[in-house]
């Protein structure tokens, strides 16, 4: 039956870009492809919220950097995305080892600011980058460059990569959590003290995971970068980690795809809004109040039935 | 240089000063109800935008704080009565994205009735010439009303705090809340009171800043999560841990702005130096509070034994 809606799903997805075409309804290609970009962010800040109960509230700066490595590089002149990319995964997953390794340190709220005060460090450091653009950003050249005839300035060539990725990202982690690594995670997401005492190194394990997800929101920052054309601190803004959070509470933690989900529902909520009236914030925010109030698992969870995921209950 | 030295100190103070009113209510909040409070910023926003209303209408800036204050305490009250009441049990997860929609709420409905352009706050006409301190230093008038001010609402907060019973209420809620209403706390009544006091702290902070800074939509986040700083680094729940946090915060901000520029200068070049300066300085607040994190992770005066 899931397999089923997945691959469902996949079809929608693949088909969605022809039949736009068709309606001569280019501009929504470009939008899935900011959703698929986001669903990728939020579903990697699921896996350290959902699966491995650390609530970052920096999610934002991995995804800045990843932003940032692929635009300063082509303002460098490299431009193949077979360098730029994988280097925006490698930079952001090499900040998240650091800042994991001081933060992980500490629980609860005090894990919540302390990964917010280095989200912060990370966005004023780029402010203070004056020679890329500094508080103004930066405008890049074009799109990256992957070679093959592949053309990423076609906003279809775009989606499909962009769609291929997601996919590809989805797919590993959901074999990463159900493999003994991701076992592990959620058990210690469960009981720490627990899993402490049966012997497992919990610190390393969540500071892997932290790295992991941390580089997948530099992929989704390194294609944000293409799909926008420009990068800015406020990329890196503590309200985008916030939104990213927001993402994936909507969504439903520690559901596969919530994060995916939550980031569809909070964009298309946004898009159609704004569309209606320039107030649509106003809307969104009492959307939200209305899913944290009569939704306690996300929207997931009024779909999934109330045994699956997991309810928060730490914090 | 000296009274530049002199000049700064008393920014920094002020600023801190000014922190110490959002933080005093973010932090009893935080430590008495164990709610995140993301919408904590917009009370700041609605008492600036109220104080700039009343002011236009009236005239009298004094009468404008007075009724931004009293506004703004009775629309936190309204809003801990309408929606923040269900959050209290729920995990801090659920506060964040609820406060955060709240945030967006607040910041749309003030866009509906004010626009989105800055409104203009003007000083009180009486303070708004400098006064001479020293020969041959002086400082604005209503910048010295501000400190003036907030230290006496510093003051009137430890008072509340520490010698009366509401007080011991609200520390033994701080340090205990199950206990705190097994020995029979009205803690309901007791949260929704310590909302409406944060609620006018921050208009209060709203009304002395606004003239200062631009009334303008957004204004509350910035300054929002420099008062999470402070009352981590003080310690969640105590108020005297807000204060001196609030005024490490406020002068590390204010100083390193001023200086670490003409420090960076020489060695750097001055392009380079203007540009990195103040990030650093921002930066340097960061650093601070991640140090404290990782050597007190119960920030510096912890409310929980």
């Amino acid at each position: 039956m899931r397999n089923r809606l997945a691959i469902g799903l996949l079809l929608l997805l693949l088909a969605f870009p022809l039949a736009a075409k068709h309606w001569d309804q280019l501009f929504y290609v470009s939008f899935a492809s900011r959703i698929l970009i986001y669903a990728l962010a939020a579903s990697s800040l699921n896996l350290i919220l959902g699966y491995g109960g650390m609530v970052s509230f920096g999610h934002a700066a991995f995804l800045g950097i990843g932003a940032y490595t692929v635009a300063i590089l082509m303002e460098e002149g490299v431009s193949s995305g077979w360098i730029a990319w994988p280097l925006a995964v490698v930079m952001s997953a090499l900040f998240a080892l650091v800042i994991g390794a001081v933060s992980l340190r500490t629980r609860g709220v005090y894990f919540i600011m302390i990964t917010l005060a280095f989200a912060q460090m990370v966005y004023y450091l780029f402010i203070s980058l004056r020679a890329y653009g500094g508080e103004d950003g930066l405008n890049l050249a074009g799109r990256s460059h992957l070679g093959f005839g592949l053309d990423l300035t076609g906003d279809l060539t775009f989606y499909y990569i962009v769609l291929a990725i997601a996919v590809a990202c989805l797919y590993l982690m959901q074999r990463l959590l159900n493999a003994r690594f991701g076992q592990v995670l959620q058990a210690i997401r469960d009981n720490e003290t627990r899993m402490e005492a049966v012997g497992f190194p919990t610190y390393r394990y969540k500071l892997i995971s932290f790295a992991l997800a941390g580089g997948a929101a530099g992929l989704a920052g390194a294609l944000l970068a293409n799909q926008n054309g420009f990068v800015s601190p406020n990329l890196l803004q503590w309200t985008q980690s916030g939104t990213l959070m927001v993402m994936v509470i909507m969504g439903g933690v520690g559901y596969l795809l919530g994060g995916a989900l939550g980031a569809a529902v909070f964009l298309v909520l946004e898009e159609a809004l704004s569309a209606y009236t320039l107030h649509w914030q106003l809307g969104l925010g009492l959307a939200l109040l209305a899913i944290v109030l009569y939704a306690r698992q996300g929207l997931a969870g009024l779909f999934a039935g109330p045994s699956a995921g997991r309810r928060w209950t730490g914090g | 240089m000296s009274v530049l030295i002199l000049e700064q100190t008393l920014n920094g103070l002020q600023f801190g000063l000014m922190l110490f009113l959002l933080a005093a209510g973010l932090t009893l909040v935080f430590g008495i109800m164990d709610l995140i409070n993301l919408a904590h910023g917009s009370l700041y926003m609605i008492g600036a935008y109220l104080v700039a209303a009343v002011a236009q209408a009236t005239g009298s800036f004094a009468l404008a704080a007075l009724a931004a204050v009293v506004g703004t305490a009775a629309i936190g009250v309204l809003l801990e009565v309408a929606v923040l009441r269900r959050l209290y049990t729920r995990d801090h997860l659920s506060q964040v994205l609820a406060t955060f929609a709240l945030l967006l709420i607040c910041n749309e409905v003030v866009r509906l009735i004010f626009g989105s352009q800055p409104v203009m706050l003007s000083l009180p006409p009486a303070l708004a010439g400098p006064v001479q301190l020293l020969p041959g230093f002086s400082y604005p008038a209503f910048r010295l009303a501000v400190i003036g001010v907030g230290l006496a609402v510093a003051l009137l907060l430890y008072v509340l705090v520490a010698r009366t019973r509401m007080g011991m209420w609200v520390r033994a809620g701080a340090s205990n809340r199950e206990m705190a209403a097994a020995m029979g706390v009205d803690v309901k009544l007791l949260f929704t009171a310590v909302f409406g006091i944060g609620a006018a702290l921050c208009a209060l902070a709203g009304a002395m800043l606004g003239p200062i800074l631009a009334v303008q939509v957004g204004m509350g986040e910035s300054i929002l999560i420099l008062a999470f700083v402070v009352i981590v680094i003080g310690g969640i729940g105590s108020i005297r841990g807000a204060l001196v946090g609030a005024l490490l915060v406020g002068m590390v901000d204010t100083v390193g702005r001023a200086f670490l520029p003409m420090l960076l200068r020489s060695f750097l070049s001055p392009a380079v130096a203007s540009g990195v300066g103040p990030a650093l300085a921002s930066i340097a607040i960061y650093v601070l509070m991640a140090a404290v994190l990782f050597w007190r992770p119960q920030g510096l005066f912890p409310a929980r034994g």
